[in-house]
Protein backbone atom coordinates (compact mmCIF):
# COMPACT_ATOMS: atom_id res chain seq x y z
CA UNK A 1 0.00 0.00 0.00
CA UNK A 2 1.12 3.51 -1.00
CA UNK A 3 1.55 6.68 1.26
CA UNK A 4 0.34 10.05 1.11
CA UNK A 5 2.13 13.11 0.30
CA UNK A 6 1.51 13.78 4.25
CA UNK A 7 2.41 10.46 5.12
CA UNK A 8 5.15 10.77 3.22
CA UNK A 9 6.80 14.12 4.74
CA UNK A 10 6.06 12.66 8.31
CA UNK A 11 7.88 9.31 8.08
CA UNK A 12 10.96 11.14 6.87
CA UNK A 13 10.56 13.73 9.45
CA UNK A 14 10.09 11.23 11.81
CA UNK A 15 13.04 8.98 10.58
CA UNK A 16 11.54 5.56 9.66
CA UNK A 17 10.25 4.19 6.26
CA UNK A 18 6.18 3.99 6.77
CA UNK A 19 3.77 6.00 9.01
CA UNK A 20 0.28 5.13 8.76
CA UNK A 21 -3.12 6.89 10.45
CA UNK A 22 -3.38 6.72 14.00
CA UNK A 23 0.13 6.21 15.43
CA UNK A 24 2.09 8.38 17.49
CA UNK A 25 5.72 9.69 16.14
CA UNK A 26 7.85 12.14 17.48
CA UNK A 27 8.93 14.37 14.18
CA UNK A 28 12.15 16.80 13.29
CA UNK A 29 10.95 20.46 12.80
CA UNK A 30 12.04 22.05 10.11
CA UNK A 31 10.40 25.40 10.85
CA UNK A 32 8.85 26.55 14.08
CA UNK A 33 6.68 29.98 14.83
CA UNK A 34 4.57 31.95 17.03
CA UNK A 35 3.92 35.66 17.30
CA UNK A 36 2.72 38.18 19.85
CA UNK A 37 -0.43 36.84 21.11
CA UNK A 38 1.11 32.55 21.32
CA UNK A 39 4.59 33.28 22.37
CA UNK A 40 3.82 35.23 25.71
CA UNK A 41 2.28 32.12 27.74
CA UNK A 42 5.23 29.39 26.01
CA UNK A 43 8.34 31.81 27.41
CA UNK A 44 7.98 29.92 31.27
CA UNK A 45 7.80 26.71 29.77
CA UNK A 46 10.46 27.06 27.67
CA UNK A 47 12.70 28.19 30.14
CA UNK A 48 11.91 25.18 32.69
CA UNK A 49 13.27 23.08 29.84
CA UNK A 50 15.79 24.82 28.03
CA UNK A 51 17.87 28.20 27.61
CA UNK A 52 18.41 28.60 24.14
CA UNK A 53 16.58 27.86 20.94
CA UNK A 54 17.35 24.44 19.39
CA UNK A 55 18.67 26.05 16.50
CA UNK A 56 18.57 29.97 15.45
CA UNK A 57 17.69 29.28 11.96
CA UNK A 58 14.57 27.49 12.35
CA UNK A 59 12.94 28.97 14.92
CA UNK A 60 10.83 32.86 13.69
CA UNK A 61 8.88 35.02 16.27
CA UNK A 62 6.53 37.41 14.61
CA UNK A 63 4.96 40.48 15.96
CA UNK A 64 1.78 41.07 13.98
CA UNK A 65 -1.31 40.27 15.80
CA UNK A 66 -1.09 43.81 17.52
CA UNK A 67 1.78 46.37 15.93
CA UNK A 68 2.52 48.50 16.78
CA UNK A 69 1.20 47.65 20.58
CA UNK A 70 -2.30 49.65 20.57
CA UNK A 71 -2.61 49.67 24.59
CA UNK A 72 -0.59 49.62 27.69
CA UNK A 73 -1.73 45.45 27.82
CA UNK A 74 -0.17 44.86 24.24
CA UNK A 75 3.01 46.67 24.72
CA UNK A 76 4.00 44.92 27.84
CA UNK A 77 3.21 41.66 26.10
CA UNK A 78 5.41 42.94 23.37
CA UNK A 79 8.29 43.79 25.62
CA UNK A 80 8.37 40.40 27.49
CA UNK A 81 8.51 38.69 24.29
CA UNK A 82 11.72 41.18 23.51
CA UNK A 83 13.13 39.63 26.53
CA UNK A 84 12.27 36.59 25.68
CA UNK A 85 14.30 36.65 22.28
CA UNK A 86 16.67 38.27 23.33
CA UNK A 87 17.43 35.19 26.17
CA UNK A 88 16.89 32.44 24.11
CA UNK A 89 19.35 33.67 21.41
CA UNK A 90 16.32 34.00 18.38
CA UNK A 91 17.51 35.38 15.77
CA UNK A 92 14.50 35.82 13.32
CA UNK A 93 12.27 38.44 14.55
CA UNK A 94 9.93 40.45 12.08
CA UNK A 95 6.94 43.32 12.45
CA UNK A 96 6.33 43.39 8.40
CA UNK A 97 3.29 41.91 8.30
CA UNK A 98 1.23 38.82 8.75
CA UNK A 99 3.16 35.46 10.38
CA UNK A 100 2.10 32.96 7.18
CA UNK A 101 2.53 35.28 4.45
CA UNK A 102 5.95 35.96 5.58
CA UNK A 103 6.82 32.61 6.18
CA UNK A 104 5.33 31.53 2.95
CA UNK A 105 7.44 34.79 1.61
CA UNK A 106 10.79 34.35 3.20
CA UNK A 107 11.35 30.57 4.67
CA UNK A 108 9.02 27.67 3.74
CA UNK A 109 10.23 25.05 1.10
CA UNK A 110 8.14 22.24 0.15
CA UNK A 111 8.77 18.91 1.99
CA UNK A 112 9.27 21.32 5.57
CA UNK A 113 7.46 20.57 8.77
CA UNK A 114 5.99 23.58 9.81
CA UNK A 115 4.56 23.78 13.11
CA UNK A 116 3.46 27.20 14.16
CA UNK A 117 1.65 28.19 17.09
CA UNK A 118 -0.93 29.51 15.42
CA UNK A 119 -4.14 27.59 14.30
CA UNK A 120 -3.76 29.08 10.47
CA UNK A 121 -0.62 27.69 10.06
CA UNK A 122 -2.23 25.21 7.53
CA UNK A 123 -1.89 27.79 5.02
CA UNK A 124 1.88 26.46 4.43
CA UNK A 125 0.63 23.42 2.89
CA UNK A 126 0.16 25.52 -0.20
CA UNK A 127 3.69 24.97 -0.76
CA UNK A 128 3.73 21.83 -0.49
CA UNK A 129 4.90 21.87 3.10
CA UNK A 130 3.16 19.52 6.16
CA UNK A 131 1.86 22.52 8.34
CA UNK A 132 -0.31 22.26 11.25
CA UNK A 133 -1.07 24.86 14.20
CA UNK A 134 -0.23 24.22 17.91
CA UNK A 135 -0.51 25.85 21.36
CA UNK A 136 1.93 27.70 22.95
CA UNK A 137 3.47 24.70 25.33
CA UNK A 138 3.82 22.72 22.37
CA UNK A 139 5.71 25.26 20.54
CA UNK A 140 7.88 26.14 23.50
CA UNK A 141 8.79 21.97 23.18
CA UNK A 142 9.87 22.59 19.60
CA UNK A 143 11.77 25.71 20.72
CA UNK A 144 13.57 23.79 22.84
CA UNK A 145 14.18 20.26 21.27
CA UNK A 146 13.13 20.83 17.40
CA UNK A 147 10.65 18.64 17.72
CA UNK A 148 7.28 17.34 17.85
CA UNK A 149 4.62 14.74 18.75
CA UNK A 150 2.22 13.96 16.13
CA UNK A 151 -0.74 11.55 15.35
CA UNK A 152 -0.60 10.67 11.71
CA UNK A 153 -3.76 11.68 10.55
CA UNK A 154 -6.56 9.87 8.40
CA UNK A 155 -6.36 11.49 4.72
CA UNK A 156 -9.66 13.37 2.77
CA UNK A 157 -8.50 13.78 -0.52
CA UNK A 158 -10.55 16.84 -2.74
CA UNK A 159 -10.44 16.77 -6.57
CA UNK A 160 -11.50 20.40 -6.91
CA UNK A 161 -12.51 20.13 -10.91
CA UNK A 162 -14.00 22.43 -13.77
CA UNK A 163 -13.46 26.28 -14.20
CA UNK A 164 -14.52 29.24 -12.52
CA UNK A 165 -16.92 31.87 -13.48
CA UNK A 166 -16.13 35.55 -13.93
CA UNK A 167 -16.06 36.89 -10.53
CA UNK A 168 -15.66 33.65 -8.69
CA UNK A 169 -12.42 33.10 -6.57
CA UNK A 170 -10.53 30.48 -4.53
CA UNK A 171 -12.11 32.04 -1.40
CA UNK A 172 -15.33 31.71 -2.95
CA UNK A 173 -14.35 27.55 -3.36
CA UNK A 174 -13.14 26.99 0.01
CA UNK A 175 -16.60 28.44 1.51
CA UNK A 176 -17.94 26.35 -0.65
CA UNK A 177 -16.36 22.99 0.61
CA UNK A 178 -16.46 24.03 4.22
CA UNK A 179 -20.58 24.80 4.09
CA UNK A 180 -20.25 21.15 2.73
CA UNK A 181 -18.13 19.28 4.75
CA UNK A 182 -19.44 21.68 7.74
CA UNK A 183 -16.88 22.87 11.06
CA UNK A 184 -16.47 19.83 12.58
CA UNK A 185 -16.38 17.54 8.82
CA UNK A 186 -13.05 17.36 8.93
CA UNK A 187 -11.41 17.05 12.66
CA UNK A 188 -7.97 16.20 12.96
CA UNK A 189 -7.96 14.82 8.99
CA UNK A 190 -5.21 15.90 6.23
CA UNK A 191 -6.90 16.59 3.30
CA UNK A 192 -4.87 16.48 0.48
CA UNK A 193 -5.90 18.98 -2.64
CA UNK A 194 -6.35 17.75 -5.99
CA UNK A 195 -7.89 18.33 -9.72
CA UNK A 196 -7.18 20.98 -12.42
CA UNK A 197 -8.38 23.81 -10.82
CA UNK A 198 -5.47 23.25 -8.03
CA UNK A 199 -2.84 23.34 -10.83
CA UNK A 200 -4.28 26.30 -12.41
CA UNK A 201 -4.59 28.50 -9.81
CA UNK A 202 -1.85 30.49 -8.97
CA UNK A 203 0.07 30.37 -5.56
CA UNK A 204 -1.74 33.19 -3.80
CA UNK A 205 -4.79 31.17 -4.53
CA UNK A 206 -3.72 28.45 -3.18
CA UNK A 207 -2.58 29.63 0.28
CA UNK A 208 -6.16 31.15 0.19
CA UNK A 209 -7.44 27.38 0.26
CA UNK A 210 -5.39 25.45 2.53
CA UNK A 211 -5.46 28.96 4.94
CA UNK A 212 -9.10 27.82 5.57
CA UNK A 213 -8.87 24.07 6.06
CA UNK A 214 -8.70 24.45 10.05
CA UNK A 215 -12.29 25.97 9.65
CA UNK A 216 -13.19 22.39 9.27
CA UNK A 217 -11.30 21.21 11.97
CA UNK A 218 -8.39 19.92 9.45
CA UNK A 219 -5.00 19.22 10.72
CA UNK A 220 -3.63 20.50 7.97
CA UNK A 221 -4.14 20.68 3.53
CA UNK A 222 -1.54 20.14 1.15
CA UNK A 223 -1.20 20.62 -2.54
CA UNK A 224 1.54 19.01 -4.55
CA UNK A 225 4.60 21.11 -5.07
CA UNK A 226 5.25 22.33 -8.46
CA UNK A 227 7.17 25.19 -10.76
CA UNK A 228 4.70 27.55 -9.70
CA UNK A 229 5.43 26.82 -6.27
CA UNK A 230 9.28 27.11 -6.80
CA UNK A 231 8.66 30.43 -8.56
CA UNK A 232 6.75 32.01 -6.05
CA UNK A 233 9.03 31.32 -3.04
CA UNK A 234 12.18 31.46 -5.02
CA UNK A 235 13.90 28.92 -2.90
CA UNK A 236 14.72 24.60 -3.60
CA UNK A 237 12.26 21.90 -1.59
CA UNK A 238 12.23 18.27 -1.29
CA UNK A 239 8.82 17.99 -3.93
CA UNK A 240 7.13 14.90 -2.55
CA UNK A 241 3.87 13.52 -4.60
CA UNK A 242 1.27 10.78 -3.20
CA UNK A 243 1.46 7.22 -4.42
CA UNK A 244 -0.76 5.83 -6.65
CA UNK A 245 -1.88 3.55 -4.25
CA UNK A 246 -2.17 5.72 -1.54
CA UNK A 247 -5.22 4.93 0.89
CA UNK A 248 -7.90 7.64 1.47
CA UNK A 249 -10.55 7.75 4.03
CA UNK A 250 -12.45 9.70 1.68
CA UNK A 251 -12.35 11.42 -1.98
CA UNK A 252 -14.48 14.04 -2.80
CA UNK A 253 -15.37 15.55 -6.30
CA UNK A 254 -16.24 19.20 -5.89
CA UNK A 255 -17.34 20.61 -9.45
CA UNK A 256 -16.98 24.32 -9.45
CA UNK A 257 -18.37 24.90 -12.56
CA UNK A 258 -21.71 26.47 -11.46
CA UNK A 259 -20.43 28.20 -8.40
CA UNK A 260 -21.47 31.44 -7.76
CA UNK A 261 -20.28 34.24 -5.21
CA UNK A 262 -20.18 32.88 -1.58
CA UNK A 263 -20.70 34.67 1.97
CA UNK A 264 -20.46 32.85 5.42
CA UNK A 265 -23.11 34.40 7.76
CA UNK A 266 -23.03 35.50 11.17
CA UNK A 267 -21.76 33.18 13.47
CA UNK A 268 -20.04 30.26 11.85
CA UNK A 269 -17.73 30.03 8.76
CA UNK A 270 -19.77 26.84 7.74
CA UNK A 271 -23.39 29.26 7.40
CA UNK A 272 -22.67 29.43 3.98
CA UNK A 273 -25.05 30.70 0.92
CA UNK A 274 -24.97 31.88 -2.49
CA UNK A 275 -24.28 36.06 -2.79
CA UNK A 276 -28.15 36.28 -3.95
CA UNK A 277 -29.41 35.25 -0.65
CA UNK A 278 -27.48 38.21 1.10
CA UNK A 279 -27.11 40.76 -1.55
CA UNK A 280 -28.68 44.37 -0.35
CA UNK A 281 -27.72 43.91 3.35
CA UNK A 282 -26.60 47.44 4.55
CA UNK A 283 -22.83 47.06 5.99
CA UNK A 284 -20.73 49.62 8.15
CA UNK A 285 -17.62 48.14 7.21
CA UNK A 286 -15.51 46.31 4.59
CA UNK A 287 -12.05 44.46 5.50
CA UNK A 288 -9.68 43.34 2.93
CA UNK A 289 -6.86 41.73 4.38
CA UNK A 290 -5.34 39.23 6.58
CA UNK A 291 -3.45 35.92 5.96
CA UNK A 292 -6.14 34.37 4.14
CA UNK A 293 -6.71 37.65 1.17
CA UNK A 294 -4.62 40.39 1.90
CA UNK A 295 -1.91 39.42 -1.13
CA UNK A 296 -1.32 41.01 -4.46
CA UNK A 297 -3.76 39.32 -6.31
CA UNK A 298 -6.55 40.12 -3.92
CA UNK A 299 -5.42 43.48 -3.58
CA UNK A 300 -5.52 44.13 -7.32
CA UNK A 301 -9.00 42.64 -7.52
CA UNK A 302 -10.36 45.11 -5.12
CA UNK A 303 -8.83 47.98 -6.81
CA UNK A 304 -10.29 47.16 -10.07
CA UNK A 305 -13.35 47.22 -8.69
CA UNK A 306 -12.75 50.25 -6.58
CA UNK A 307 -11.19 52.15 -9.28
CA UNK A 308 -13.64 55.43 -10.17
CA UNK A 309 -15.83 54.26 -7.57
CA UNK A 310 -16.11 55.73 -3.68
CA UNK A 311 -16.51 54.27 -0.99
CA UNK A 312 -20.37 54.57 0.22
CA UNK A 313 -20.77 57.53 2.81
CA UNK A 314 -20.96 55.90 6.86
CA UNK A 315 -18.98 53.03 5.21
CA UNK A 316 -15.45 52.33 6.68
CA UNK A 317 -13.45 49.78 4.25
CA UNK A 318 -10.24 48.90 5.65
CA UNK A 319 -7.33 47.44 3.30
CA UNK A 320 -4.41 45.95 5.41
CA UNK A 321 -1.71 44.57 3.32
CA UNK A 322 -1.28 41.24 4.24
CA UNK A 323 2.92 41.68 4.47
CA UNK A 324 5.27 44.25 3.91
CA UNK A 325 6.52 42.60 0.42
CA UNK A 326 2.80 42.71 -0.83
CA UNK A 327 2.51 46.56 0.81
CA UNK A 328 5.49 47.98 -1.51
CA UNK A 329 4.43 45.50 -4.80
CA UNK A 330 0.74 47.30 -4.47
CA UNK A 331 2.22 50.65 -3.95
CA UNK A 332 4.64 50.56 -7.33
CA UNK A 333 1.85 49.22 -9.32
CA UNK A 334 -0.78 52.25 -8.19
CA UNK A 335 -3.09 50.22 -6.37
CA UNK A 336 -2.60 52.09 -2.81
CA UNK A 337 -3.21 55.41 -4.36
CA UNK A 338 -6.28 54.14 -6.24
CA UNK A 339 -7.75 53.05 -3.09
CA UNK A 340 -7.06 55.93 -0.81
CA UNK A 341 -8.88 58.28 -3.76
CA UNK A 342 -11.74 55.67 -3.27
CA UNK A 343 -11.73 56.73 0.34
CA UNK A 344 -10.31 53.53 1.64
CA UNK A 345 -8.31 53.58 4.89
CA UNK A 346 -4.83 51.49 4.43
CA UNK A 347 -3.22 50.41 7.27
CA UNK A 348 0.13 49.07 8.14
CA UNK A 349 0.55 45.05 7.64
CA UNK A 350 -0.39 43.16 10.15
CA UNK A 351 -3.40 41.39 11.29
CA UNK A 352 -5.50 44.50 11.72
CA UNK A 353 -9.00 44.53 12.44
CA UNK A 354 -8.80 40.46 11.79
CA UNK A 355 -9.02 39.87 15.62
CA UNK A 356 -11.11 42.88 16.74
CA UNK A 357 -8.37 43.97 19.38
CA UNK A 358 -7.39 47.11 17.00
CA UNK A 359 -7.65 49.10 13.90
CA UNK A 360 -11.39 48.92 13.26
CA UNK A 361 -13.31 47.24 16.04
CA UNK A 362 -17.28 46.80 15.69
CA UNK A 363 -19.61 48.51 17.98
CA UNK A 364 -22.97 46.37 18.77
CA UNK A 365 -25.33 45.56 15.89
CA UNK A 366 -22.75 47.01 13.34
CA UNK A 367 -22.15 44.26 10.15
CA UNK A 368 -18.89 43.93 8.48
CA UNK A 369 -17.83 42.15 5.70
CA UNK A 370 -14.55 40.55 5.62
CA UNK A 371 -11.77 38.81 3.93
CA UNK A 372 -10.78 37.03 6.69
CA UNK A 373 -11.44 33.76 7.48
CA UNK A 374 -13.54 33.36 10.58
CA UNK A 375 -16.70 35.31 11.47
CA UNK A 376 -17.16 34.02 15.34
CA UNK A 377 -19.24 35.74 17.68
CA UNK A 378 -17.03 38.70 19.62
CA UNK A 379 -14.51 38.15 16.69
CA UNK A 380 -13.71 41.69 14.84
CA UNK A 381 -15.36 43.58 18.04
CA UNK A 382 -18.54 43.73 19.90
CA UNK A 383 -20.18 40.14 20.46
CA UNK A 384 -23.72 41.89 19.46
CA UNK A 385 -22.09 42.24 15.78
CA UNK A 386 -22.27 40.85 12.71
CA UNK A 387 -19.58 39.21 10.46
CA UNK A 388 -20.17 38.09 6.84
CA UNK A 389 -17.48 36.36 4.88
CA UNK A 390 -16.75 36.97 1.51
CA UNK A 391 -14.08 37.56 -1.42
CA UNK A 392 -11.94 40.19 -1.95
CA UNK A 393 -13.87 41.66 -5.12
CA UNK A 394 -17.69 40.75 -2.95
CA UNK A 395 -15.92 42.99 -0.21
CA UNK A 396 -14.91 45.75 -2.71
CA UNK A 397 -18.16 45.78 -4.13
CA UNK A 398 -19.91 46.11 -1.11
CA UNK A 399 -17.93 48.68 0.37
CA UNK A 400 -18.87 50.58 -2.92
CA UNK A 401 -22.58 50.06 -2.89
CA UNK A 402 -22.89 50.15 1.72
CA UNK A 403 -24.53 46.93 1.34
CA UNK A 404 -23.62 43.49 0.08
CA UNK A 405 -23.38 43.28 -3.05
CA UNK A 406 -22.49 41.05 -6.26
CA UNK A 407 -18.82 41.80 -7.73
CA UNK A 408 -20.05 40.64 -11.19
CA UNK A 409 -21.57 44.24 -11.71
CA UNK A 410 -18.22 45.43 -11.66
CA UNK A 411 -16.33 43.36 -13.57
CA UNK B 1 -18.94 19.83 42.07
CA UNK B 2 -21.04 20.59 39.10
CA UNK B 3 -21.27 19.66 35.55
CA UNK B 4 -21.32 22.36 32.83
CA UNK B 5 -23.01 21.72 29.77
CA UNK B 6 -22.29 23.12 26.36
CA UNK B 7 -23.49 22.40 22.81
CA UNK B 8 -20.84 21.86 19.72
CA UNK B 9 -18.43 24.04 18.14
CA UNK B 10 -17.22 25.73 21.39
CA UNK B 11 -14.81 27.71 20.13
CA UNK B 12 -11.44 29.34 21.40
CA UNK B 13 -13.04 32.77 21.07
CA UNK B 14 -15.76 31.70 23.19
CA UNK B 15 -13.66 30.35 25.47
CA UNK B 16 -11.26 33.29 26.34
CA UNK B 17 -12.64 36.05 23.81
CA UNK B 18 -9.46 37.11 21.70
CA UNK B 19 -10.42 41.28 22.93
CA UNK B 20 -9.71 40.00 26.80
CA UNK B 21 -6.92 38.03 26.21
CA UNK B 22 -4.19 40.03 26.59
CA UNK B 23 -2.86 38.72 29.62
CA UNK B 24 -0.51 35.56 30.03
CA UNK B 25 -1.34 35.03 34.37
CA UNK B 26 -3.62 31.89 34.57
CA UNK B 27 -6.13 33.42 37.55
CA UNK B 28 -6.86 36.82 35.15
CA UNK B 29 -7.39 34.26 32.85
CA UNK B 30 -9.60 32.22 34.85
CA UNK B 31 -12.03 35.41 34.84
CA UNK B 32 -12.27 35.72 31.43
CA UNK B 33 -13.39 32.15 31.05
CA UNK B 34 -16.98 32.24 29.05
CA UNK B 35 -17.08 35.67 29.78
CA UNK B 36 -19.23 36.37 26.79
CA UNK B 37 -21.20 33.22 25.68
CA UNK B 38 -21.84 32.02 29.46
CA UNK B 39 -21.17 35.45 31.64
CA UNK B 40 -22.09 32.79 35.08
CA UNK B 41 -19.34 30.58 34.23
CA UNK B 42 -16.84 32.15 35.68
CA UNK B 43 -18.91 33.87 38.53
CA UNK B 44 -20.22 30.33 39.61
CA UNK B 45 -17.32 28.00 38.68
CA UNK B 46 -16.15 25.93 41.37
CA UNK B 47 -12.36 23.71 42.01
CA UNK B 48 -13.21 20.40 40.54
CA UNK B 49 -16.08 21.29 38.20
CA UNK B 50 -16.85 19.78 34.78
CA UNK B 51 -17.19 20.31 31.74
CA UNK B 52 -19.04 18.47 29.06
CA UNK B 53 -19.52 19.06 25.50
CA UNK B 54 -20.85 17.99 22.46
CA UNK B 55 -19.01 17.90 18.98
CA UNK B 56 -15.86 19.36 18.01
CA UNK B 57 -15.06 21.55 21.58
CA UNK B 58 -12.11 24.07 21.18
CA UNK B 59 -12.13 24.81 17.84
CA UNK B 60 -10.76 27.82 15.97
CA UNK B 61 -7.73 29.54 17.45
CA UNK B 62 -4.92 27.70 18.50
CA UNK B 63 -4.79 30.09 21.80
CA UNK B 64 -3.85 28.05 25.16
CA UNK B 65 -5.24 31.00 27.27
CA UNK B 66 -8.18 28.64 26.39
CA UNK B 67 -7.58 25.37 28.28
CA UNK B 68 -5.11 27.34 30.74
CA UNK B 69 -8.07 29.34 31.85
CA UNK B 70 -10.45 26.45 32.64
CA UNK B 71 -7.91 24.44 34.18
CA UNK B 72 -7.17 27.91 36.22
CA UNK B 73 -10.86 28.40 37.02
CA UNK B 74 -11.04 24.90 38.55
CA UNK B 75 -12.26 22.63 35.86
CA UNK B 76 -11.55 18.72 36.62
CA UNK B 77 -12.03 17.15 33.24
CA UNK B 78 -13.31 17.91 29.95
CA UNK B 79 -15.48 15.58 28.44
CA UNK B 80 -17.24 16.12 24.80
CA UNK B 81 -17.97 13.92 22.25
CA UNK B 82 -15.20 15.31 20.16
CA UNK B 83 -12.86 17.97 20.63
CA UNK B 84 -10.87 20.41 18.55
CA UNK B 85 -7.29 18.78 17.69
CA UNK B 86 -5.03 21.74 18.64
CA UNK B 87 -7.48 22.45 21.93
CA UNK B 88 -6.89 18.76 22.84
CA UNK B 89 -3.02 18.92 22.46
CA UNK B 90 -2.92 21.87 24.44
CA UNK B 91 -5.30 20.88 27.15
CA UNK B 92 -2.97 17.44 27.46
CA UNK B 93 0.16 19.79 27.46
CA UNK B 94 -1.12 21.63 30.60
CA UNK B 95 -2.12 18.66 32.18
CA UNK B 96 -6.02 18.86 32.23
CA UNK B 97 -7.19 15.99 31.13
CA UNK B 98 -10.11 15.88 28.04
CA UNK B 99 -12.22 12.56 27.39
CA UNK B 100 -13.67 11.90 24.13
CA UNK B 101 -17.02 10.03 24.65
CA UNK B 102 -19.63 9.87 21.88
CA UNK B 103 -22.37 9.30 24.51
CA UNK B 104 -21.40 12.41 26.28
CA UNK B 105 -25.31 13.51 26.17
CA UNK B 106 -26.56 11.04 28.64
CA UNK B 107 -24.52 13.22 31.50
CA UNK B 108 -26.83 15.80 32.86
CA UNK B 109 -25.92 18.87 34.94
CA UNK B 110 -26.81 17.58 38.19
CA UNK B 111 -25.30 14.27 38.09
CA UNK B 112 -22.18 12.83 39.72
CA UNK B 113 -19.46 11.35 37.80
CA UNK B 114 -16.28 9.42 37.93
CA UNK B 115 -13.24 9.44 35.83
CA UNK B 116 -11.32 6.39 35.26
CA UNK B 117 -8.45 7.95 32.65
CA UNK B 118 -7.20 4.68 32.33
CA UNK B 119 -9.59 2.34 31.51
CA UNK B 120 -11.53 5.27 29.33
CA UNK B 121 -14.62 4.94 31.52
CA UNK B 122 -17.01 7.64 32.89
CA UNK B 123 -19.08 6.38 36.01
CA UNK B 124 -22.35 8.48 36.22
CA UNK B 125 -22.70 7.41 40.14
CA UNK B 126 -25.81 8.54 41.19
CA UNK B 127 -27.33 6.25 38.16
CA UNK B 128 -25.29 3.50 38.67
CA UNK B 129 -24.22 4.25 34.71
CA UNK B 130 -20.68 3.63 33.29
CA UNK B 131 -20.14 5.15 29.56
CA UNK B 132 -17.01 3.74 27.84
CA UNK B 133 -15.09 6.65 26.33
CA UNK B 134 -12.09 6.13 23.87
CA UNK B 135 -9.30 4.87 25.72
CA UNK B 136 -5.84 7.50 25.26
CA UNK B 137 -2.85 6.55 23.55
CA UNK B 138 -0.43 5.41 26.54
CA UNK B 139 1.97 8.24 25.45
CA UNK B 140 -0.52 10.84 26.32
CA UNK B 141 -1.49 9.29 29.30
CA UNK B 142 1.73 9.80 30.96
CA UNK B 143 1.84 13.17 29.62
CA UNK B 144 -1.34 13.92 31.56
CA UNK B 145 -0.25 11.80 34.08
CA UNK B 146 3.01 13.69 34.31
CA UNK B 147 1.08 16.97 34.36
CA UNK B 148 2.28 18.15 31.64
CA UNK B 149 3.89 17.85 28.70
CA UNK B 150 6.78 20.05 30.31
CA UNK B 151 6.71 17.70 33.69
CA UNK B 152 6.66 14.81 31.30
CA UNK B 153 10.01 16.11 29.59
CA UNK B 154 11.93 17.11 32.91
CA UNK B 155 10.76 13.13 34.16
CA UNK B 156 12.14 11.43 31.06
CA UNK B 157 14.55 14.04 29.74
CA UNK B 158 13.77 13.82 26.35
CA UNK B 159 10.60 13.79 24.21
CA UNK B 160 11.02 10.35 22.46
S1 LIG C 1 -4.70 37.65 9.89
FE1 LIG C 1 -6.30 36.95 11.28
S2 LIG C 1 -6.45 34.77 10.94
FE2 LIG C 1 -4.52 35.43 10.01
S3 LIG C 1 -2.97 35.11 11.62
FE3 LIG C 1 -3.72 37.20 11.83
S4 LIG C 1 -5.39 37.10 13.34
FE4 LIG C 1 -5.00 35.02 12.61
Amino acid sequence: MGMTLVEKILAKAAGVEKVSPGEIIIAKVDIAMSHDTTTPLAIKPFFEIAERVFNENKVVIFFDHVVPPANIRSAILHKKIRDFIEKAGIKNVHMEGVCHQVLAEKYVKPGDIVIGADSHTCTHGALGAFATGVGSTDIATVYALGKIWLRVPETYRMNILGKLKRGVYAKDVILNIIGYIGADGAVYKSIEFHGDLIKEFSVSSRLTLTNMVIEMSAMNGIIEADEKTLDYIGRKGTIFHSDKDAEYEEVFDFEMNDLEPQVAKPHSVDNVTDISEVEGLEIDQAFIGTCTNGRVEDIRIATQILDGHKVKEGVRLIVTPASNRVYLECLRKGYIEKLLRAGAIVTNPGCGPCLGRHQGVLAPNEVAISTSNRNFMGRMGSPEAKIYLASPATVAASAVEGKIADPRRYL
Amino acid sequence: MRIWRFGDNINTDYITPGRLNLTDDPKELAKIAFKEYRPEFSEKVKKGDIIVAGKNFGCGSSRETAPVALKAAGIRAVIAKSFARIFFRNAINIGLPVIICKEADIIKEDDIVEIDLKKGIINIVNRNVALQCEKLPEFILKIIEAGGLINYIKIHGKLG
